[in-house]
């Protein structure tokens, strides 16, 4: 895909998108045709084959020459033939194309998170439920539209043999067809949405009771509640099993009509032929095709119940991709100003939601070239919001952020494209990730050109190189692979950060969860190899500090204190404090 | 579709010990499986009558024996279905009581050992994959020894040589099943893990999203994730290529086998040695034969997933360890006792360095004492120990003289007030999540309790006031406004005498903790009080300083840096 079709992709919007209809391109609409013509042809071979081999039998029974039988014979021995490798056919056509669906539903919804949006931030399981969401394609194709063509191939064609013999009994195939297959799917699909409107809140209860046990096992212990937040939790399972139960009668209740319908349209059918004298040859072709043309349709009262879940996940993801990005993109996107630059902010004011106090509470600061800036206080202060910010993932609520170049051009934040600014501005972020592939390539997204030279002097600036040499450049990390500390994580992103090396470095906390020794040296190395570099320091760690120009701390999303670590030590308030209770806990 | 990672044997032994434990879930399953079979023996009586009625060998009016055949399946089918909901709602049920007993046995220090997500997922919606299992495999065992065999011996009364045929096709169901299956797995088995890491990667690049975007490569993945599909799918369907033969064989042995069957009965009825009515059951009840097993196939594949949720809970449930101690049964002493350690260790499974080594110190009624030193020296395990959450592998506690050990457990923590450092806010009112430790409470008390924490004014300008609910999907609550409201648990129980907190101002902005400090000392009044404390405000607060480093106490701090601090201070 070239630059041009990718740009477009992602900023198309998300209501142009057509509503639910899982993404076909033209070559695969071809494979989907022939899954669904081998599907509905493996049903028609079943039908005809049962249907040839009962006029066989009874035919054969009125003793003709076998030259009449020998057609019915061939017949019988291609369909069961035929039946199985359509199947076969089937199977492999409709799950090629539901994982071709799939990796274009991934890739659409991909490019849809690309721009930061506010939900992406929901956490692991959020993420884990979106990518599952992605396997709902898989399941409308494969379980939901490919039945529903062969049951109406098989209906259709029973109808039509009906028709030929006794037009009276294609009616009453007709009408017990399209109860079977319209009307009770129609009636379990309505009810599964119904009860899982009614189960998810019980559902929902339930695990905030079972997170409650676990996450508060030393409140509940301490106070002598478990037992009362066990018998809560039991509680709110006896609800949901009742629930369930009562479900549980609904999808029988389908499943029964299902057979009466079945056994009522044979019933039927039989009786037409009796009524209009029809031959033994007739009734008996026509009790089996009614009989075994129920055996693809009466599966869809379930595929029904299964396609509730299914359009519900397909609305997620659309929902999804219909929710604004965090970020403004500008129409006419201005040129980052040539540096080496300085960011203004002036009056910054964030809400991360609007009934939420805001974030950030009009915070001013200047970075100039070569200067370095901590930023320290409490969690919740608001110093990743104003990295966010800095790095264009949030847009301000008011206030404005400048680049100015050297040449002292000023262009604002908001006319440059998140990219841009990200290629100047970046560094260390909170909840630095590994990914599931190789050291070597762990570190080099941040440098794709990097050769190995420069690999090995980031590791060593981020002190990773002892862990380097031990563990190997081409072993695999993360999940599957070999498990990163969180210290290592921790310097694997500061090294990333350093082969990236922007003009304005950020670094969020780059000590967090490293002990105290290894903690020390890299804020010691840190500080070297930061020496003359534009950098912003968000920490919590006070040692070193006398190091930098300056230090902003921000309580409650607004600048309190300013200055050198001198003078912020001869003052009262936060920076003393902390630095006091930092020395209490050193060893 | 990754291999299961455990023998399934012993998971449905496991799952069958469950049921049979459970009287009601057992009597369910068996009404479940009793309609299953009951419904799969109806069809021989509904070929039977439908090839008598066909053939013209029984009168029309057996079509009203034959409608009453198909009424009582459909019955039978719905009493399964009914059933089958019970059974399987049960065995979830008896499986979380279980499981969350289980973590209710465990107590607080040993629950940290769990992936704590993983347990929640697991008791929640993680035992829904058993569905499948419950619902649809076990019936269609049952079903499936058993018709098969009826069947054939409804053929051979009435056809030998169809019947042979059958008994001779009906066995390669299973065997070719087992020999692709087979095949399948040792296929799977070389793809796995080349298809696990495909599979894994869109979840992958996704969650590494923010870290591809900081770097400007949130783009260039697309076209990778697009490169990744293109080679999963090719992976997957060459496994699926050999999967499905199994369906193909089982397909073809069914629809060849009735063609097999029908071909020669239709020429022996052309010369006369077989009736119609025979011809006809043959060819009604041979599909019928074959039809369970290939049912209990395809349900087998779809319970797979339950197969290793099931696993997942045994091994929860079987994991070392009963209750989290026997209880005690010595009456608590009267009064604010003394406390007093000695030559306390403490261990944790697993850890090489004990936690507390040969800890002595005594605590005197009505002391308030601040712990200090590095995080992993050991001052919150020494909470835990007066908690009774852990227990001394050497040496012992004494509560006024009796060994804690001894004590009435329960009675003893009825004297604690405990302030942890994350204090959980559970999925309840304000109200009730304040009188977590005294259920007697009143309104009035609450309201007391939460003016004394210095969270009145908060809780008073929430939507709902006390009543708002708390927790993970409840009110958005800053760490000082939950560090008060935790507070407030503890002013709550104005009968507790000795106080435990665990550093109550760590994360707190300054504002927040000078009302946290003045609640605390409020609190402390009158009550032993141990503090884990860093922050100097805390620690001005205390009677005693005692340091702890690498689990032994080193005596007093060292003394506090002058302000402002000199340079070079390591």
């Amino acid at each position: 895909m070239t630059a041009a079709t990718s740009e477009h992709t992602a900023r198309r919007p998300a209501s142009a998108e057509p509503g639910g209809l899982p993404p076909v391109t033209p070559l695969s609409r071809t494979r989907l045709a022939l899954a669904a013509l081998a599907g509905a042809g493996a049903e028609l071979a079943g039908l005809a084959l049962i249907a040839c081999a009962a006029w066989l039998i009874t035919r054969a029974a009125e003793r003709p020459e076998l030259a009449a039988l020998s057609v019915a014979i061939v017949g019988v021995r291609a369909f069961a033939t035929g039946k199985g490798v359509l199947r076969y056919a089937e199977r492999l056509a409709g799950h090629d194309v539901a994982l071709r669906a799939q990796a274009t539903t991934r890739e659409r919804l991909y490019r849809a998170l690309i721009p930061a949006r506010p939900l992406a931030h929901g956490g692991a399981d959020l993420l884990s439920r979106m990518v599952d969401d992605t396997d709902a394609v898989q399941d409308l194709l494969v379980r939901c539209l490919l039945p529903a063509v062969a049951a109406l191939a098989t209906a259709v064609a029973a109808v039509t043999i009906g028709f030929a013999v006794l037009p009276a009994a294609a009616l009453v195939m007709l009408a017990g067809l399209a109860a079977a297959g319209v009307l009770l799917p129609a009636a379990t699909g309505a009810a599964a949405r119904r009860w899982s409107a009614r189960i998810a809140p019980a559902r929902a209860e339930l695990a905030a009771r079972v997170a409650d046990l676990v996450h508060g096992a030393a409140d509940l212990a301490a106070y002598g509640a478990g037992e009362r937040a066990l018998a809560d939790a039991a509680r709110a399972d006896d609800r949901l099993a009742a629930l369930e139960r009562r479900r549980a009668r609904t999808h029988a209740m389908a499943l029964a009509v299902g057979t009466l319908v079945q056994g009522a349209t044979v019933l039927c059918v039989v009786l037409a032929a009796n009524a209009a004298g029809l031959g033994r040859v007739g009734t008996t072709v026509l009790a089996l095709t009614a009989l075994v043309a129920f055996e693809p349709v009466l599966p869809l009262a379930a595929a029904a119940e299964r396609l509730a879940g299914v359009t519900e996940a397909l609305r997620r993801l659309r929902e999804i991709r219909a929710t604004p990005p965090a970020v403004a993109e500008p129409a006419a996107p201005a040129a980052p100003p040539p540096g080496p630059l300085t960011i203004e902010v002036r009056d910054l004011v964030v809400r991360h939601g609007e009934d939420r106090a805001p974030a950030l509470d009009g915070v001013s600061l200047t970075l100039g070239p070569g200067r370095r800036v901590a930023l320290v206080g409490p969690s919740g202060a608001g110093k990743s919001t104003l990295l966010a910010v800095l790095m264009r993932l949030i847009d301000p609520e008011s206030g404005t952020v400048v680049l100015r170049g050297a040449d002292g051009t000023a262009v604002p934040l908001s006319a440059m494209t998140p990219e841009s600014v990200r290629e100047r501005v970046t560094g260390l972020t909170q909840d630095p990730y590994v990914f599931q592939t190789t050291l070597r390539d762990n570190l080099r997204l941040a440098g794709p050109s990097a050769g190995d030279e420069e690999l090995a002097r980031a590791v060593r600036r981020a002190r990773l190189d002892r862990w380097v040499e031990r563990t190997g450049w081409d072993t695999q990390l993360g999940e599957d692979g070999r498990t990163v500390s969180g210290g290592q994580l921790q310097r694997l992103a500061l090294a990333r950060a350093l082969l990236y090396d922007p003009e304005v470095l950020l670094l969020d906390e780059p000590a967090e969860s490293l002990d105290e020794p290894t903690a020390d040296a890299l804020m010691a190395d840190l500080l070297d190899a930061t020496h003359g570099r534009t950098t912003l320091l968000v920490t919590h760690r006070l040692h070193g500090l006398d190091q930098v120009d300056e230090i902003l701390v921000l309580e409650q999303g607004r600048i309190t204190q300013r200055g050198t670590h001198a003078a912020l030590l001869a003052a009262p308030g936060y920076y003393r404090d902390l630095y006091r209770s930092e020395s209490l806990t050193r060893r | 579709m990754p291999p299961p990672r455990k023998k399934p044997d012993r998971m449905h032994k496991d799952l069958l010990r469950l049921i049979r434990a459970e009287r009601a879930v057992a009597r369910h399953l068996a009404l479940c499986l009793a309609a299953a079979v009951l419904a799969g023996l109806l069809v021989l009586a509904q070929a039977e009558l439908l090839a008598g009625v066909l053939s013209g060998g029984f009168a029309p009016s057996a079509l009203w024996v034959l409608a009453g055949v198909i009424a009582v399946r459909a019955l039978l089918g719905w009493v399964q279905g009914v059933a089958a909901g019970r059974t399987a709602g049960g065995v979830k049920s008896a499986l979380r009581r279980r499981l969350l007993g289980r973590l209710h046995d465990l107590g607080p220090a040993r629950l940290t050992r769990h992936r704590s997500g993983e347990l929640v997922t697991l008791t929640g919606r993680g035992l829904d994959a058993l569905d499948p299992y419950l619902t649809g495999y076990l019936p269609a065992v049952a079903v499936a020894g058993i018709v098969p065999v009826a069947v054939l011996a409804r053929l051979f009364a009435a056809d030998l040589a169809s019947a042979v045929i059958v008994l001779v096709t009906l066995p390669l169901i299973p065997v070719f099943g087992a020999l692709v299956g087979w095949h399948t797995k040792a296929v799977t088995e070389r793809q796995w893990h080349a298809l696990s890491r495909l599979g894994g990667h869109f979840l992958d690049v996704v969650r590494g999203l923010p870290t591809l975007r900081a770097f400007g490569r949130a783009r260039y993945q697309a076209g990778v994730i697009k490169q990744v599909a293109d080679a999963h799918r090719g992976a997957t369907m060459r496994t699926l290529r050999v999967a499905f033969l199994s369906s193909l064989v089982l397909e073809l042995a069914a629809s060849l086998s009735l063609a097999l069957v029908a071909v020669p009965i239709g020429l022996r009825l052309l010369s006369g040695s077989l009736d119609l009515h025979t011809g006809l059951l043959v060819l009604l009840l041979a599909p019928e034969a074959y039809l369970p097993l290939r049912v209990m196939g395809t349900r087998f594949h779809a319970s797979m997933e339950g197969v290793a949720a099931a696993d997942q809970a045994f091994a929860v449930l079987d994991a070392e360890g009963g209750p989290e101690r026997a209880a005690g049964a010595a009456k608590v002493p009267e009064g604010v006792p003394e406390i007093r350690l000695e030559h306390v260790t403490v261990r944790y499974p697993g850890r090489d360095d004990p936690a507390l080594r040969d800890v002595s110190l005594t605590i005197a009624p009505g002391e308030r004492v601040a712990l200090v030193g590095e995080s992993g020296a050991g001052k919150s395990t020494l909470l835990h120990l007066l908690l009774g959450f852990v227990r001394p592998a050497e040496g012992r506690v004494l509560v006024g003289g009796v060994d804690l050990a001894s004590l009435d457990l329960d009675a003893w923590r009825a004297r604690l007030a405990f302030v942890p450092q994350r204090a959980h806010l559970f999925a309840a009112s304000v109200a009730d999540n304040i009188r977590l430790g005294a259920q007697a409470a009143g309104d009035a008390d609450v309201r007391a309790a939460a003016e004394a924490a210095q969270a009145a004014e908060f809780v008073e300008a929430l939507p709902q006031g006390y009543d708002t609910v708390l927790g993970e999907r409840g009110a958005d609550l800053s760490a000082g406004q939950r560090q008060r409201i935790a507070l407030a648990r503890a002013f709550c129980r104005p009968g507790a005498s000795v106080l435990l907190l665990d550093e109550p101002t760590a994360r707190l902005d300054g504002r927040s903790e000078a009302a946290v400090v003045a609640a605390t000392a409020a609190l402390a009044e009158g009550r032993t009080a141990v503090v884990v404390a860093h922050r100097p405000a805390m620690i001005e607060l205390a009677d005693r300083v005692i340091h702890l480093s690498e689990g032994r106490v080193t005596g007093p701090p060292p003394p506090r840096p002058a302000v402002p601090a000199a340079e070079g201070r390591s």
